[in-house]
């Protein structure tokens, strides 16, 4: 079906300011999002990256500005783009019912929900727990968890909130490769991260942020290599010892 | 998962048990015939409904309802057409309701007396004294605690007018030795108890009361104190639903020879609380 | 200390004796408050849940005053629906004062505004952690009312439970439009009222222990059900 609709990316912010609380958290942010490539958001703390994602996800509506896609956003009554946060949000109710939970929001049939969300649970290596509550998943498996009722939707765009944030090596492996292989069946991703190693694993592209403002874009490598603004050069300085 | 089922198994049969309850409750019981009457916390207080209400069931297989309240709240209901009998203790009151045609029919079942309770120690001294006027004075005197009902009940009318009659103009009183509770008898009588109050009881509710504490009769035996108790039908022509047939039987069982002997029969300890005294 | 040492020995001697007019009373005072407590329910989780979700001009006005309502006077409730039910009053002619049913009646207005402060309370509690998820999922307002309601499913048992101890303890109202009449509408407080007045307070305390038994073991029985369910849901 996402054939037959006009394409949903690019992706268009023009000029977007985001204020709350009195605070400018985004202050004239211009940035074209296309389809393809791995695009990562980084930069410190409070520079506005989860605020941009939630903005292009709908979450958020920008001050100032604006945000666009360049196709509908719901094809058939399903949206075209899906997030996953940083705290994942456990429903309490089974792994399954978690999942099919998306699904019959998104308008598929009852009769398919549970063929499609026990793919997206195998996909995510969850599939034995699928009968289990939610809530007593360990922190690894509640994110596994998001990713499977983000990918039964067949997102075309889906965007990441540092997924792996509170992860242990093992449990964020786990993920990235999910997220690789979402990645290889064609879905966009757009992912916030602090980890440069994962960078390096998971990115083709940065949008680097810094107070609000675009600092710099680049390919990875280039950016993490030899950054050319000032903020990303600081950045890593900074972050380069732990990583 | 067997506690997952377990768990929605019982969300499932409390939800299905409450709900029968509640249409049990919704649906009219089994077509029981019944009349409601309006009474007095004396006659109920007292037991006495309990020991002649089975008499006249089993006679006439109608239950009677009783709400038990003060008797101007036992009329105000009987005005209000919430019952189809009122049972109460307050002459003048009582020809007033009927007068303005809320009732109809009344009649004298039965009487006992008021007495005058207080503690033993009997700051007033008061005790053994033969006119009850006299009495009263002397606990104004004495700003001696009262304890009054203060509620319209028939007791309260009755110790308003013996005031009255004492020329003691009770709502002028100063001070903090005159209290009004605005209970009921047995209510008042707890009160008087713990206060160390004197008090006008009807004798039905004093026999009965179990917590008496340091109270005893101090004074009994005025014709002033006597206490007349009526019946009346709540007035069918104003209040349709009223089950005429029903309560005219509860009342010519009450005044007839049956009901008469069954109230005169009702004792506790020996002691006769109530006397019949029905003209017909 | 003799005071409650009779209360005791009263409340053991009643249970004890399976005195079936006890039996009777306990049973009315269970069907009477539950029935209110479900109905209540049935009406306030809901406006809770949706209180808890929708934003609209004086929503704030609305929370505080349902908040207020939790603590409504039994008796003012027992007045107003004594008026309305009385043969006098606009509903007089349903014939259901001093009936069961208007207990029930009264008493589901006085657990209400607990049953939609509380559930609101919660919702807008799980609402914080959902309100990204669900909007991102695209559920609509009904919607997500209706899923906070089922997550937050083991803390609303408490919260009926809170109305449902709430009816059972209170007198004023069942007193008024109840009467109090044996064998008909007589429940556990309204008995206790009655034995108060008749000066038998050791009588009044065992019925007063018997009562808070009552009340402990639904709610300990509750409160099994929900470690269990949320040791195994999280």
């Amino acid at each position: 079906m996402p054939g037959i609709a006009p394409p949903l990316l690019p992706l268009t912010l023009r000029d977007v300011v985001f204020e709350a609380g009195g605070k400018r958290i985004l202050d004239g942010v211009s940035l074209t999002i296309d389809p393809g490539p791995r695009t990562l958001v980084m930069g410190p703390n409070g520079s506005g990256k989860s605020v941009l994602l939630r903005l292009c996800h709908g979450l958020l509506l920008p001050s100032a500005g604006t945000v666009g896609f360049s196709g509908p956003e719901y094809v058939n009554g399903r949206r075209r783009h899906a997030m996953v946060f940083q705290r994942p949000v456990m429903l309490r109710r089974s792994v399954l019912a978690n999942v099919t939970y998306g699904l019959a929001l998104a308008g598929v049939a009852i009769s398919e929900r549970t063929k499609i969300a026990g793919e997206a649970l195998a996909r995510a290596g969850i599939a034995h727990l699928a009968l289990q509550p939610a809530r007593v998943l360990s922190g690894g498996e509640q994110q596994r968890l998001a990713l499977a009722r983000a990918w039964a939707l067949r997102p075309e765009l889906l965007l990441l909130d540092e997924p792996t944030a509170n992860l242990d090596p093992a449990a964020t492996m786990a993920i990235e490769s999910v997220i690789q292989a979402m990645h290889e069946a064609g879905t966009k991703v757009v992912m916030v991260t602090h980890n440069l190693g994962q960078a390096h694993r998971l990115g083709d592209e940065v949008v680097f942020l810094d107070g609000g403002r675009v600092a710099e874009r680049a390919p990875v490598d280039v950016l993490l290599r030899s950054p050319a603004s000032r903020e990303a050069a600081r950045f890593l300085e900074a972050e380069l010892p732990w990583s | 998962m067997v506690l997952t089922a377990a768990f929605q198994s019982a969300l499932v049969v409390g939800l299905a048990a409450t709900l029968t309850t509640a249409t049990v409750i919704a649906a009219e019981p089994p077509a029981e015939r019944y009349i409601t009457v309006a009474s007095t916390t004396s006659t109920e207080n007292s037991g006495l409904f309990g020991h002649i209400l089975p008499l006249f069931e089993e006679r006439t297989g109608i239950k009677v309802r009783v709400v038990a309240l003060g008797t101007g709240q036992a009329l105000d209901v009987g005005r209000r057409g919430d019952a189809d009998v009122v049972f109460v203790h307050d002459r003048a009151a009582e020809e007033r309701f009927v007068a303005e045609g809320h009732g109809v029919d009344r009649r004298d079942v039965m009487y006992n007396d008021f007495v005058l309770v207080g503690p033993r120690l009997d700051p007033a001294g008061v005790a053994g004294m033969s006119d009850i006027t006299a009495a009263l004075r002397a606990i104004r005197d004495a700003s001696a605690p009262f304890v009054s009902r203060g509620d319209r009940s028939g007791t309260h009318a009755a110790e308003l007018r013996l005031w009255q009659e004492a020329g003691v103009d009770i709502g002028t009183v100063e001070g903090s030795w005159y209290r009004q509770t605005g209970a009921g008898m047995g209510a008042s009588l707890n009160t008087a108890a713990a206060m160390d109050a004197y008090l006008l009881s009807d004798r039905g509710t004093w026999i009965a009361f179990r917590n008496r504490d340091d109270l005893a009769i101090l004074v009994e035996g005025d014709d002033r104190l006597f206490n007349q108790y009526g019946v009346m039908m709540v007035n069918p022509e104003r209040h349709p639903q009223v089950k005429r047939a029903d309560a005219q039987a509860f009342m010519d069982w009450l005044v007839s020879p049956e009901g008469q002997a069954a109230i005169a029969a009702y004792r506790i300890d020996g002691d006769q609380l109530f006397f019949p005294d029905a003209t017909t | 200390m003799g005071d409650f040492a009779a209360a005791s020995r009263a409340a053991v001697e009643l249970l004890a004796s399976g005195d079936p007019k006890l039996l009777e009373i306990v049973a009315l005072s269970l069907q009477v408050s539950l029935s209110a407590a479900l109905i209540a329910s049935v009406i306030g989780l809901p406006l809770g849940a949706a209180l808890a979700v929708s934003r609209f001009p004086g929503r704030r006005t609305l929370v505080v005053v349902t908040n207020a309502l939790m603590g409504l006077p039994p008796v003012v409730v027992g007045l107003v629906v004594y008026l309305l039910l009385s043969r006098a009053g606009p509903l007089g002619e349903l014939g259901l004062l001093f009936t069961p049913q208007a207990m029930v009646i009264a008493q589901s207005i006085l657990v209400l505004p607990i049953v939609v402060a509380l559930t609101r309370q919660a919702a807008e509690d799980a609402w914080a952690e959902y309100r990204d998820l669900l909007h991102s999922l695209g559920a609509a307002p009904l919607r997500s009312a209706v899923t906070l309601l089922w997550d937050i499913r083991h803390s609303l048992l408490t919260t009926v439970l809170a109305g449902f101890g709430r009816a059972a303890a209170e007198v004023g109202a069942v007193m008024i439009v109840g009467g109090n009449i044996d064998g008909v509408t007589r429940v556990m407080t309204t008995a206790i009222a009655l034995e108060t007045s008749k000066g038998d307070l050791p009588l009044a305390l065992g019925l007063g222990t018997v009562l808070i038994s009552v009340v402990v073991a639904v709610n300990a029985v509750a409160y099994l059900l929900r470690e269990a369910a949320m040791r195994r849901y999280g």
